[in-house]
């Protein structure tokens, strides 16, 4: 099998195990293609993508940027701001407009969860999901999930947890889909107002100390504390969440196993984890960065292949 | 000449191009070709194209080592899947292999190899991948099998296995695994 089960790429959820494992094979190849002196591939010179953003980004938008740019398709880009949303234009018809230009696909990422289904349901074009508010983050898991089995070889029975602000975030969702269908176990951690009620139904366990969580796991996902979401408190005070589920060098260099600490960014060093470990040995979070431009290829790739002439 | 007759009857059944023993014989005097052209490979290397070149440029380069008593000759396999101008006009997904050339070709001689020289669109694909990795010196193209009058691009062989006449409806089968053998078939024979 070397093709994708789907059209789209709206979340983890959708996809087989067989096609992570093909976006993963397919990955290996473009980060040898992006290290080598000529960083672009002619692929997809016939295509048109479109990044909107609806939502601010800096990694996220760079990296699909790149990927697109690598591939050597033709990139369009439009964020919400400054754009004739702020006008009433609803979302179906922003994005056809942008689709009567002649886009073959679209990057987007938006504020409501679900955006990115409902935009494959109206529209004709392939969608990928940038993340849609708190719902699904693919690549990020995808990228994850491949940096995982980059240092591990493997992701199966790989003990992770992903720490901190669960509730608000879709890089965890996406997460754990993606762990669980590769045959990781995963934790939460962290306090309990930051996990949803009933995450034990997606089969993961939640525990609410980070000592014991590090103690169990291999790999520590270290999420930041979306302080835009924080529409009501959660946590009495920044302090006091760095003191109880912040990770410092003194805490990693007391546990008697090695544990790989992993970032999605932006990270707010100083809250979930301290530079000394972010800039440590421990830390993946650059590679993940790295990562995240050929696991994008790959997706855009695989996707472009399934476009019909 | 084989008269017509005869030959359209032998396309009723597999044609055996090249058995074994006239394999390894074609394999041993393309490497002494390789040799008089590029010596001691100081400047030269070998590329095997993904995925049915490989085979034979290992074969080769183990020739060539075999005869040039164990001189250094780099190998490398290059893949052209993302080159190929057949991306979303092909029915059947394009399967990617890997990529591994571990030394520089810049200002280097570089001769690709492949198994079957058909349409030609491969090995333009080759072309521009290899350009990727830095500017060789000189390309050059060596095949087992040519059939030509079937190109669809103005390209050909450096140095030529064995030179076949096909129509579109026939496939050159490569089979390197052991002693190996080449066979002409007809695409409904299988």
């Amino acid at each position: 099998m070397s093709n994708l089960s789907v059209d789209h790429l709206l979340g983890i959820k959708g996809l087989s195990r067989e096609d992570i494992e093909l976006i993963f094979t397919t990955a290996d190849n473009f980060k040898d293609v992006i290290n080598r002196p000529i960083k672009k591939v002619p692929s997809l010179r016939d295509i048109t993508i479109a990044n909107l953003f609806f939502e601010n980004s800096t990694r996220t938008k760079l990296s699909f940027e790149l990927a697109e740019k690598r591939l050597s398709a033709d990139v369009v880009n439009f964020s919400a701001s400054g754009s004739s949303l702020k006008k009433g234009e609803t979302l179906i018809d922003t994005v056809n407009n942008i689709l009567a230009m002649k886009v073959d696909m679209v990057v987007m990422r938006h504020p409501n969860p679900g955006a990115a289904v409902f935009l494959s349901r109206n529209v004709n074009s392939r969608i990928v999901n940038a993340g849609d508010g708190a719902h699904e983050h693919p690549t990020q898991a995808l990228l994850d999930t491949y940096s995982i089995r980059e240092k591990y070889g493997d992701v199966e029975g790989k003990k992770v947890v992903i720490v901190g602000d669960i509730v608000h975030s879709r890089v965890a969702l996406s997460n754990i889909f993606a762990l669980q269908k590769l045959g990781a176990t995963v934790k939460v951690c962290g306090p309990q107002t930051l996990i949803p009620k009933y995450i034990e139904d997606l089969g993961v366990e939640v525990e609410l100390d980070l000592r014991k969580a590090l103690e169990w796991c291999d790999i520590a996902n270290m999420l930041r504390i979306q302080l835009e979401r924080q529409d009501i408190k959660y946590f009495p005070s920044i302090r006091e969440y760095t003191m109880t589920y912040g990770v410092d060098a003194e805490l990693l260099n007391s546990l008697s196993k090695e544990v790989t600490i992993m970032h999605p960014g932006p990270i707010n060093r100083g809250v979930e984890i301290t530079s000394d470990v972010a800039d440590s040995d421990h830390a993946i979070i650059l590679n993940q960065v790295e990562n995240g431009v050929a696991i994008r290829m790959a997706v855009l790739y695989l996707l472009a292949e399934k476009i019909a002439r | 000449m084989i008269g017509t007759y005869s030959y359209i009857c032998q396309r009723m059944q597999p044609r055996i191009l090249l058995n074994s023993k006239v394999l390894d014989i074609t394999i041993k005097r393309l490497a002494r070709q390789l040799i008089e052209n590029h010596g001691d490979f100081e400047n030269t290397v070998l590329i095997g194209l993904q995925p049915r070149g490989i085979q034979l440029a290992d074969r080769l380069h183990a020739e060539l080592k075999r005869v040039l008593s164990g001189a250094k000759i780099d190998l490398g396999y290059l893949d052209v899947s993302f080159y190929r101008d057949d991306f979303r006009r092909r029915d059947e997904p394009i399967t990617v292999s890997e990529t591994t050339i571990d030394f520089e070709i810049e200002n280097k001689k570089v001769i690709m190899i492949d198994d079957v020289l058909y349409t030609g669109r491969t090995i333009r694909s080759g072309m521009d991948a290899l350009m990727d990795f830095g500017r060789p010196k000189k390309v050059e193209f060596l095949v087992l099998i040519d059939r030509r009058f079937s190109r669809q691009l103005p390209i050909q062989a450096d140095y030529v296995g064995r030179t076949v006449d096909s129509v579109v409806s026939e496939r050159v089968d490569v089979n390197l695994d052991n002693e190996g053998h080449v066979v002409l078939k007809t695409i409904d024979d299988e």
